[in-house]
């Protein structure tokens, strides 16, 4: 009996040492793409830093110059967007977890809003130029915030809705009990119990638009000059690196390059800011 | 007070139960109750009193509706849709199915404290302070003096008193249980019900809660369901059982005073039940 335990035993390990091997391989491949891409950005990126990079217009070619009025045109239709796709998604996905429970009608915007989560964004992109672009007659910051704020929307939504369906249903009943009418409940007890997670639904999407190209393309389109007046075309990061990337000036490449650097350290210390706060809930909270 | 206690025949009889506590005053009463999830019947002709100022324990095997009875006397059930009461549930004669009943009214009156303790994500003080400020507009020393006051009366004062500011998600398992009591006893409610308010705790915690609850039936009326048959014969004055029927719906099987129902229930289901004996 214990010879043949024995067996089982070993082979069970010689298993176990293939399946680790593999697992670790499959993740070293998977990591060294993503540091070499880090490690580039790092590189170019640093080479390329100067402070006249937050003080300057981009330039024309040849010329020197910075990348401040895109930093400030993302930044601005950043916040807009946020601004404009979060009360309306933590309102939806609230109407999706609270009060559309099994019900039609429910399912069915969870539905569309995943389409809507998955959309490709030159989709989203297209569509607000054929309803602002096209009816205003020219491109917009505003525009572009709007592109972006329909990338965001979903994501909120989803957060929303699936944070406040991981509150425990006894959690309703306890509030309710004390005759306290739903919506108090929800905006008081609920809220305060799904904030974490929704916050850093919302980090997350302010991550995702903050890399977005293609709707900026056919919305806010560029700007070489700075300029805070939504109604006209806005700079942006994503468009100029684009833009900057795919041109043969060196200067202009430079650019792009400290553009990129600046991106993925704004997209890193989201990612870090989230994680902590959902850190710090769990400590407090469990 | 032998002829206080009673037998019912698969609820044939349902005027026995309800004559049972006749001689005391019924705070709560639930008169030819039905209960139905979807097309099923979870609780079939429940007939029986609440008294005032006792504590009334549900017992009965699991799944024959003494949470769902529990969860009719507030009409907590509402929150889901495909559940229907029918019949009469009557707090001081008043029905509280009438869907003209002011909810919030029959919530004030009537509180519930669940299995699992669930605190708010909140100060401890918000906790007891959230249900208050939703009924009255107290200034701050008043509300402080409420607040103190629940929570001498949940037995949770001297533990907390210095970190009321501190979030109550810090709080054992126990000392939340007790908080969610206080929590609804600060509406200032006639009734209580209590679902099963010890299975998540430790015997040590147990026990303070049925310390508790001997307290508490000064001043509250207590209905509280258990599978723990000790913590029943401990705490209640009145025992109801439940048992179900052929086509799975809960029925009261018998009703009586506790002391009688553990030394010399009338119903055999109820002997096998309360000895640990099935058949």
């Amino acid at each position: 009996m214990s010879a043949v335990a024995d067996r089982l035993y070993r082979n069970r390990r010689i298993k176990n040492g293939i399946a680790l091997v593999l697992s670790a391989l499959s993740a070293a491949f998977g990591l060294f793409w993503l540091v070499w891409i880090l490690w580039t950005t790092l590189l170019h990126g640093i080479a390329a830093m100067k402070p006249s990079l937050f003080t300057q217009m981009t330039p024309p070619p040849g010329a020197d110059g910075g990348i401040a009025n895109a930093l400030f045109g993302s930044l601005l239709m950043s916040a807009l967007a946020i601004l404009i796709g979060t009360p309306i998604g933590i309102a939806a996905g609230t109407y999706l977890a609270e009060f559309a429970k099994k019900k039609a009608i429910g399912e069915t915007i969870r539905f569309v809003n995943d389409i809507l989560l998955s959309a490709p964004s030159i989709v989203l992109g297209l569509f607000v130029y054929t309803l602002v672009v096209r009816t205003t007659g020219h491109f917009s910051g505003f525009a572009g915030a709007l592109a972006l704020a329909l990338i965001v929307l979903p994501v909120v939504v989803r957060t929303t809705d699936e944070m406040l369906q991981l509150v425990p249903s006894t959690m309703r009943e306890a509030a309710l009990s004390l005759g306290v009418p739903q919506w108090k409940v929800t905006v008081q007890v609920l809220y305060r119990s799904a904030l974490p997670g929704i916050m850093t639904g919302v980090l997350l999407a302010l991550a995702r638009i903050s890399g977005e190209t293609a709707p900026l393309l056919f919305t806010a389109l560029n700007n070489q000059y700075w300029t805070s007046d939504l109604t006209a075309p806005m700079a942006s990061m994503p468009v100029v690196i684009f833009q900057y990337a795919m041109s043969p000036y060196e200067s202009w490449q430079s650019l792009a390059w400290a553009g990129a650097f600046v991106v993925t350290l704004f997209v890193l210390l989201i990612g870090i800011l989230s994680r902590a706060i959902l850190l710090r809930t769990k400590v407090t909270h469990d | 007070m032998t002829d206080a206690h009673c037998s019912i025949a698969s609820g044939a009889v349902p005027s026995a139960a309800v004559a049972a506590t006749a001689s005391l005053r019924p705070k709560m009463a639930a008169r030819n109750l039905d209960f139905f999830y979807n097309d099923f019947q979870a609780l079939k002709n429940i007939n029986f009193n609440i008294a005032e100022k006792r504590v009334t324990a549900l017992i009965g095997p699991s799944g024959c509706g003494k949470s769902t009875l529990l969860r009719v006397f507030n009409r907590i059930y509402l929150i889901y849709p495909k559940q229907e009461a029918k019949g009469e549930v009557l707090l001081d004669g008043e029905n509280i199915l009438d869907p003209r009943f002011p909810l919030n009214r029959l919530r004030s009156k009537v509180g519930m404290v669940f299995q699992k303790p669930v605190p708010f994500p909140m100060s401890i003080y918000d906790n007891i302070a959230y249900g208050i400020r939703h009924y009255e507009k107290l200034p701050k020393s008043e509300m402080d003096a409420r607040v103190e006051q629940a929570l001498i009366q949940g037995a949770l004062w001297g533990e907390v008193k210095d970190k009321l500011k501190q979030s109550a998600l810090g709080l054992s398992g126990g000392q939340q249980q007790r908080l969610c009591i206080a929590r609804a006893i600060a509406l200032k409610p006639d009734v209580l019900l209590l679902d099963e308010p010890t299975s998540a705790l430790d015997p040590l915690a147990t026990g303070k809660i049925e310390q508790l609850i001997s307290e508490l039936k000064k001043e509250f009326t207590i209905a509280i369901v258990t599978h723990n048959m000790q913590q029943a014969a401990r705490v209640s004055d009145w025992t109801g059982f439940f048992w179900l029927n052929e086509q799975r719906s809960g029925i009261l099987a018998e009703f009586g005073e506790t002391q009688q129902m553990f030394t010399s229930p009338r119903d055999r289901r109820t002997e096998d039940y309360i000895t640990g004996r099935f058949g």
